[in-house]
């Protein structure tokens, strides 16, 4: 594939508001429109938790307002437990989709990517704009349903079958609230395939002169190979939903077997796996975590040795982990399954790779705290999120090390050990390599530079108050809670209830500390001091044009690179210690 | 903490820049197709694998007489195919249309195919083989429509016919795919 | 604010890793015959991660204590890790892969013998019944037969949990039918797990076992209790809105005991 200048394929500036704002081709739109999304998903995906734990705490204590909102699940305040399941569900299903693989991927790698390499603008504009919009589309079809049937389903952001494929006789909220669920997925798989088709094939075509694959950003090699993990996996995804859909309406039984009796009722289906249902899911799902991570490694390795003012140790050894990660990720999906009643011995076929993918991990981790050394750390909110990335990141990690092995994960398998080492590295990890790249690259989106000081303070007491959240449910796991309960009427569960209490008030009170953030956000787009083009001193093409960029990047000059991203702590033969990319040689 | 403002970044002046008036260049549009060429294959593959588990899951397989008509359509299909590659070769726009005809009589073919299978009481849900018959050839057919978009599309503007017939050679590779399949799974 | 975030760092690990070395919150103690190999597999995981753990969080927050600069103006030179990224590669692949090699050998070893081997002889054999949001258990009674499942005479209505047709199938008749896992104290035990609606788990933390139920299939699970008491078992496989809700019971009893309670049951069949 050649790599020419990049010519000026892109439309001229569009005059009208709503082509400039709206219906806009412009990549920066779009992953402006991306983060906005993922901002109001994660503000709904949050409030949900709030009202999830509340009332694991306190189960009979009515929601103030709640009542009015929801008259059928929280009637007085107090929600139902299948109410319960479908905010649950509905929590993991926006956290997951149109947070984790939005912001990280869709947001920030659609308003950089093209900007990294040196384009004016992604290889596709008109299927990235498509792409937005369906993913919009997908979220209000999935929000729909709150308001339609009997409320959303309750089967979880993993909806196995045949709970989810049986219809309305499953329990509320598996009438059209799961087919409306299936249908939105569907939906984002479309959108997010369209996606990677820009990411790619921008990637691979439109390189600016002298930006070899080599000299790639490494946010942007995070991106690339995230949008090829995110080809396979959705593509396998869609046919899965579309299968699922079939036997919720069209009377097909992929899903479901003979014999079934729901609330006594002999359901009309026969021959059908569950397992198929498990195997395809998961064959996305465990990919689909690493396309939520694998930008956030991209954003901290970009990020901390800006901070440091030394490169990122190892920048060949980063990438090919990279992409061992992403292999990897393919093999060991029955990793969720040890105890679905697949065969036991392909348990132990799905640990080995499992275990292994941990050795990639572990390299990149230890160049990430070997970049450190010797380093000149500055402290940013940027470079604090990025650390702290690091830290947590080792945490949720190392918990993985108990479910990879089936032995282990018959105790811990279901338990909150399970929650615990998912939100570890996505909720939190994932979230502060999000806010990791907010702080870093808000001056260059925005031309304006967020407030350094509440920045600080919404890292404090988030670090502290996600370790407060989520390491005592590793205790609650040890013990034997299990997970997915709406209240813990067990003898057993008792002693256990003052430790949710604490994870309760740890994060209401951290889910407090984002408002930080966002009034942080809003109101440093509007009176944030005006931005330099390159306030922190960093070497990739973003930091070479103006804070923001202009319609086509780079002012009708497209950049010639003669450096790589990773050339920082020299002397550069000036007074800098750093040279950009787009530096003459 | 550093917001000290920097000697404004070097650019340099850059090479002269080819404008190519309009839409990305062909070669893009033809690693755009070789991608979703890449997805496509995978979503069947997928279906394929959930085919073989669900035929192994259950006793229930019942056979289908695949409708002989699917025969001509594929000889319409891959006729098609001969007609774009004779445009592209001879640029003759008299060959897209032939294409576009031809591949509009696939789909439509299709559809009879549907009807024929419909009036033996076989339907969608009648037992898994039809269900995945289908699945797999409504799939198909819904990538062809989307296909002839492309060559109208094509049509209006010259560039990117070579990513157009790639795609379009694509769908009558994945539809003999499918047929082999589903003659070997009703044989 | 370097100096911070290394004593947060040092302080978090140190408190959290405490936490897991006093057993605060712990697994309850083990009642099987196989559960002592998972308690060492898991203990033996927890020290190897462990000992991660805090080296990694340790390391992190000694570098950025050591490094961070507080403003701009320090003129130090930055420094290279020594060896580069090479110390890295081998420190993870030789620590790491050695650990997952021992980890993986024995673990392998104590997975198969839970699920990859047949039940002892003479192991007494228990059906249960999952459905939305109860379990049942049945024993074949008398004729050591169990009558044959059909799903159309399935009722909860009618308490006919397991579609038995007494009338029809001699079998069935004696078939005993209870809403607890009664079981004799160190016999082995077989269950075969069906599922009338939806995916279940059945899941006893004391006996360290656990496994889904799957609608279509049924599946074998066998283990052998040590200590006679009452244990809660529950299901961890969300099966709609009871999930929360569902539980019976295992009692273990005494040889003695169980076989007086199977008499009396049988009897008023």
């Amino acid at each position: 594939m050649t790599h020419g200048v990049a010519t000026s394929h892109a439309p001229p500036r569009p005059q009208s508001f709503l082509r400039r704002n709206v219906f806009s081709v412009d990549h920066k739109v779009i992953g402006r429109q991306y983060l906005d999304l993922a901002l109001v998903a994660v503000v709904t995906g949050m409030v949900l938790s709030w009202v999830m734990r509340f009332h694991l705490g306190w189960p009979e204590t009515p929601v103030p307002g709640l009542g009015k909102l929801a008259p059928t699940g929280a009637a007085g305040g107090v929600i139902t437990p299948e109410y319960y399941l479908a905010l649950m569900t509905m929590h993991g299903t926006i956290m997951v989709f149109f947070v984790l693989t939005t912001a990280p991927f869709a947001g920030f790698g659609n308003f950089f990517l093209p900007i990294q390499v040196g384009a004016e603008d992604m290889a596709f504009p008109r299927i990235n704009m498509t792409s937005f919009w369906v993913t919009l589309l997908a979220l209000l079809v999935l929000l729909s349903a709150f308001f339609v049937g009997d409320g959303p389903p309750l089967s979880g952001w993993t909806a196995y079958a045949p709970l989810s494929a049986v219809g309305k006789d499953a329990g509320p909220g598996q009438g059209v609230g799961q087919t409306l669920w299936a249908v939105s997925i569907a939906m984002f798989c479309v959108a997010q395939l369209l996606g990677s088709l820009n990411f790619i094939a921008t990637t691979l075509d439109l390189r600016t002169k002298g930006m070899s694959l080599a000299r790639l950003p490494f946010a942007t090699w995070a991106w690339f190979i995230t949008s090829v993990i995110g080809l396979v996996a959705f593509a396998v995804l869609m046919p899965a939903c579309i299968l699922l859909i079939l036997d919720r309406v069209a009377g097909t039984s992929f899903f479901i077997p003979a014999g079934l009796v729901i609330s006594d009722r002999l359901q009309p289906h026969a021959g059908g796996s569950p397992l198929l249902w498990q195997h395809l899911f998961w064959f996305f799902g465990h990919p689909e975590v690493y396309i939520a991570i694998l930008p956030g490694f991209g954003i901290v390795s970009q990020i901390l040795p800006v901070f440091a003012r030394k490169p990122l140790l190892g920048p060949r050894v980063f990438i090919t982990c990279l992409i061992a990660i992403a292999f990897l990720s393919y093999t060991v999906w029955g990793h969720h399954m040890f105890l679905s009643g697949m065969n036991p011995l392909s348990a132990t076929l799905f640990s080995v790779p499992t275990l292994v993918i941990t050795i990639p991990a572990a390299i990149v981790t230890l160049l990430w705290i070997g970049t450190i050394y010797g380093a000149r750390l500055r402290f940013t909110a940027a470079s604090l999120f990025a650390l702290g990335f690091v830290s947590v990141f080792v945490s949720g990690g190392l918990s993985g090390f108990f479910l990879a092995q089936p032995s282990t994960d018959i105790y811990l398998h279901g338990t909150y050990f399970v929650v615990a080492h998912f939100h570890f590295v996505m909720g939190v990890a994932a979230m502060f390599g999000i806010f990791a790249g907010t702080y870093f690259w808000f001056p260059k989106m925005f031309g304006r530079m967020m407030n350094e000081t509440l920045g600080k303070w919404h890292f404090w007491l988030t670090f502290i108050g996600v370790y407060c959240v989520f390491m005592p449910m590793h205790y609650l796991g040890l013990a034997g809670n299990v997970r997915r309960y709406s209240a813990f009427t067990d003898d057993y569960l008792q002693p256990l209830i003052p430790l949710h209490r604490f994870i309760t008030i740890a994060a209401l009170f951290t889910g407090a500390a984002q408002l930080i953030f966002l009034f942080n956000l809003i109101r440093s787009r509007f009176r944030g001091p005006k931005a330099p083009d390159n306030p922190w001193e960093a070497t990739t093409l973003e930091w070479s044009t103006s804070s923001p960029p202009p319609h086509d990047n780079f002012g009708g000059r497209p950049p010639v690179v003669s450096h790589g991203p990773n050339e920082y702590g020299g002397t550069g033969g000036g007074p800098r210690d750093y040279v950009m990319q787009a530096d003459p040689q | 903490m550093s917001t000290a403002v920097l000697p404004p970044s070097t650019r340099v002046p850059a090479a002269p820049v080819v404008a190519s008036g309009g839409g990305p260049r062909p070669s893009v549009a033809q690693t755009g197709v070789w991608i979703g060429i890449a997805t496509i294959s995978m979503s069947f593959a997928a279906l394929t694998s959930a085919l073989v588990v669900r035929q192994s899951s259950a006793p229930d397989w019942q056979h289908i007489t695949l409708p002989p008509l699917l025969y001509l359509n594929t000889l319409l299909l891959v006729a098609s195919s001969g007609t774009l590659e004779w445009s592209r070769r001879r640029q003759a726009p008299a060959g897209l249309l032939a294409t576009l005809a031809l591949g509009l009589l696939f789909v439509a073919g299709q559809i009879l195919a549907w009807r024929r299978l419909g009036a033996q009481g076989v339907f969608l849900a009648t037992g898994p083989s039809s269900a995945f018959f289908y699945l797999f050839t409504a799939l198909h057919a819904l990538h062809v429509l989307g296909g002839l978009g492309g060559l109208v599309y094509v049509q209006r503007r010259a560039a990117a016919l070579n990513a157009a017939a790639l795609y379009w050679h694509f769908m009558a590779v994945l539809w003999l795919y499918l047929l082999v399949l589903l003659t070997w799974l009703n044989r | 604010m370097g100096k911070l975030f290394a004593v947060v760092v040092t302080v978090i690990a140190l408190v959290s890793a405490a936490i897991f070395a006093l057993h605060t919150w712990w697994l309850p103690p083990d009642i099987s015959t196989h559960g002592s190999r998972i308690d060492r597999q898991l203990n033996e995981t927890m020290i190897v991660v462990g000992i991660l753990f805090v080296a990694a969080q340790l390391a992190l927050a000694f570098f950025v204590w050591r490094f961070g600069v507080g403003s701009a103006a320090t003129a130090r030179p930055v420094k290279t890790f020594p060896g580069g990224p090479t110390p890295m590669v081998v420190l993870a692949t030789v620590l790491v892969g050695i650990e997952i090699l021992v980890l993986t050998f024995v673990g392998s070893k104590v997975w198969a013998g839970v699920y990859q081997t047949p039940p002892a002889p003479g192991a007494l054999q228990i059906e249960v019944q999952a459905e939305q949001f109860a379990f049942y258990f049945r024993y074949a009674g008398s004729d050591g037969k169990f009558g044959g499942m059909h799903p159309d005479l399935m009722s909860d209505a009618n308490e006919n949990f397991f579609g038995l047709d007494p009338a029809n199938d001699t079998t069935a008749r004696d078939d005993i039918v209870v809403a607890s896992l009664v079981i004799p104290v160190d016999q082995p035990i077989l269950l075969q797990l069906h599922a009338k609606d939806v995916n279940h788990a059945f899941y006893v933390p004391e006996l360290r076992i656990q496994q889904d139920f799957v609608p279509g299939m049924v599946i074998p699970l066998h283990f052998t209790a040590t200590t006679p008491g009452k244990y809660e078992l529950v299901c961890t496989q969300l099966c709609g809105l009871g999930h929360y809700n569902m539980r019976a019971f295992v009692e273990v009893k005494t040889r003695a005991d169980f076989d007086q309670w199977l008499k009396e049951k049988a009897a008023a069949q």
